[in-house]
């Protein structure tokens, strides 16, 4: 693991119209570190966590103060590229989306997308995708099918697979295993610790056991506020704010 | 689920908070047995040391289902792992007592017991300590726990003083050497009393702010390498 901070936002707030779901948060994240993002519902750490991709430059009325940087540039400069900052950190959402074609070409659709067009590099690329993802073996022999066919675990991890396809250099997943069942949770989990070698992972989630199995890093945001960071360690053990201790024991939330 | 934890939690502090009583009324007792030579509350406090094992396994087994099952976190973790260790100390207080009671009913046989000069000091201090301990654990209190800890010292060296004695009277006298080996094994066992509370004071301070106290000279020796 690294002490380079891959990731960071400088005093960001984020607001939908008047409202200001984010409230003024600095945070960086480390290279190859797993951070996880708690707290209770409308808290703001979905929103936060979609605009280190800029996923809500989408929704009209919102508007991003301060700073996202990435390597230390900022993705909100009207010089940026966002279709190439989505290439860099890519994103996995709560709910497997994938896509209505065989699996194969589930993976392979960015690289297309991206101007690959030979028929062995996109094979090897595929491969090299899913084995990272840890589905390889359950889907060599069946990369014709409809990725429809997948169990739940199957496709979110095929989703997973996608967003490794096109090489990203920061994950973002938002609840990745809540519409999952233990197993296929502890499969995600299992994968994440192993992606976090190549990959600098944030996920947000609302198991406070998955984040304290999963990361290096616990953040906690409470009304858009960032109120504590603290390694998932102390976080779990001893937190420095008493807001965090009532959190994560249930004393409110 | 959560709110059956917290209840969950406050059954077993009570239940810790009762084990705490009859760890410190058998100590209480055991001193009163020697004064009184009284036969039958040495019996009865061997007896009762039955009830506090069967407490601890009692809070054992409440802390590893609240582990296993609530998956608690922070203060409610460090209470739960606190509790088994604490259940310990406690347990370990009651074999002291048993103890103590044992060599009670030997001294009681001698027809006068001469009670070595520095024996009730040592007493007095080891019960004042595990006194504190408990109220620090019942409280919160982490400023008492810390003067129970600083007080461990005071205890080592009356103990030692009180040993000297011992030696000394048992050289002077042969006739005092049967009582000076009954004194010398209840005096390592208010000693271990002391002991006893100043971990239970660690682990309390620890259960409060988070703070690791126990091993400090250790923890300052290592400090020292790593720079």
């Amino acid at each position: 693991m690294s002490n380079n901070i891959k990731m960071a936002t400088e005093n960001m707030s984020f607001y939908y119209g008047d409202f200001r779901a984010i409230d003024n948060i600095t945070l960086g994240f480390r290279e190859n570190y797993v951070t996880a993002l708690i707290g209770p519902s409308g808290c703001g750490k979905s929103t936060y966590i979609r605009t280190l991709n800029r996923m809500n430059d989408i929704i009209p009325g919102t508007r991003v103060e301060g700073k996202v940087l990435l390597d230390g540039e900022n993705i909100y400069a009207s010089s940026v590229d966002v279709v190439e900052i989505r290439k860099r950190v890519g994103m996995v959402f709560q709910k497997p989306n994938p896509f209505p074609k065989t699996i194969f070409n589930d993976v392979a659709y960015g690289l297309r997308l991206k101007g690959i067009k030979n028929r062995s590099e996109l094979q090897d690329r595929v491969e090299a995708s899913l084995k990272a993802a840890a589905i390889w073996d359950e889907v060599k022999d069946r990369l014709n099918k409809s990725a429809l066919s997948l169990s739940g675990g199957q496709q979110q991890r095929l989703c997973i697979a996608r967003a490794l396809a096109i090489e990203p250099e920061v994950l973002l997943m938002d609840e990745p295993a809540s519409a999952l069942d233990p197993i296929a949770t502890q499969k995600i989990e299992e994968l994440i610790t192993e992606l976090k070698k190549n990959y600098t992972i944030i996920i947000v989630t609302h198991n406070m056991q998955q984040a304290a199995r999963v990361s290096d890093i616990t953040a906690f945001f409470y009304m858009g506020k960032l109120i504590e960071v603290n390694t998932t360690e102390k976080m779990f053990t001893r937190p420095s704010k008493k807001q965090t201790e009532d959190y994560i024991t249930g004393r409110f939330g | 689920m959560i709110l059956s934890l917290h209840k969950q939690i406050g059954e077993l502090k009570t239940n810790l908070l009762k084990m705490a009583s009859m760890s410190e009324e058998a100590i209480r007792n055991a001193m009163t047995a020697l004064e009184t030579r009284d036969r039958a509350m040495c019996s009865a406090i061997i007896q009762k040391d039955k009830q506090i094992n069967f407490m601890e396994n009692l809070v054992d087994k409440q802390c590893l289902e609240l582990l296993a099952l609530k998956q608690p976190m922070a203060i409610d973790l460090r209470f739960i792992t606190m509790a088994m260790r604490i259940a310990t100390e406690l347990e370990r207080v009651g074999d002291q007592a048993e103890n103590i009671a044992e060599r009670t009913l030997f001294l009681i046989e001698e027809p006068v017991i001469m009670k070595p000069a520095g024996f009730s000091k040592l007493a007095r201090v080891s019960q004042e300590m595990l006194r504190d301990s408990i109220n620090a654990f019942v409280n919160g209190d982490v400023n008492l726990a810390e003067m129970v800890c600083e007080r461990d010292n005071e205890a080592d060296e009356l103990y030692l003083h009180l040993i000297c004695d011992i030696l000394e009277q048992m050289i002077a006298d042969s006739s005092f050497v049967r009582q000076g080996v009954h004194f010398t094994v209840i005096a390592l066992n208010l000693e271990r009393v002391a002991d006893q509370a100043t971990n239970i004071c660690e682990d309390v301070v620890y259960l409060v702010e988070g703070r690791v106290i126990k091993h400090r000279t250790l923890l300052k020796k290592e400090g020292c390498k790593r720079e």
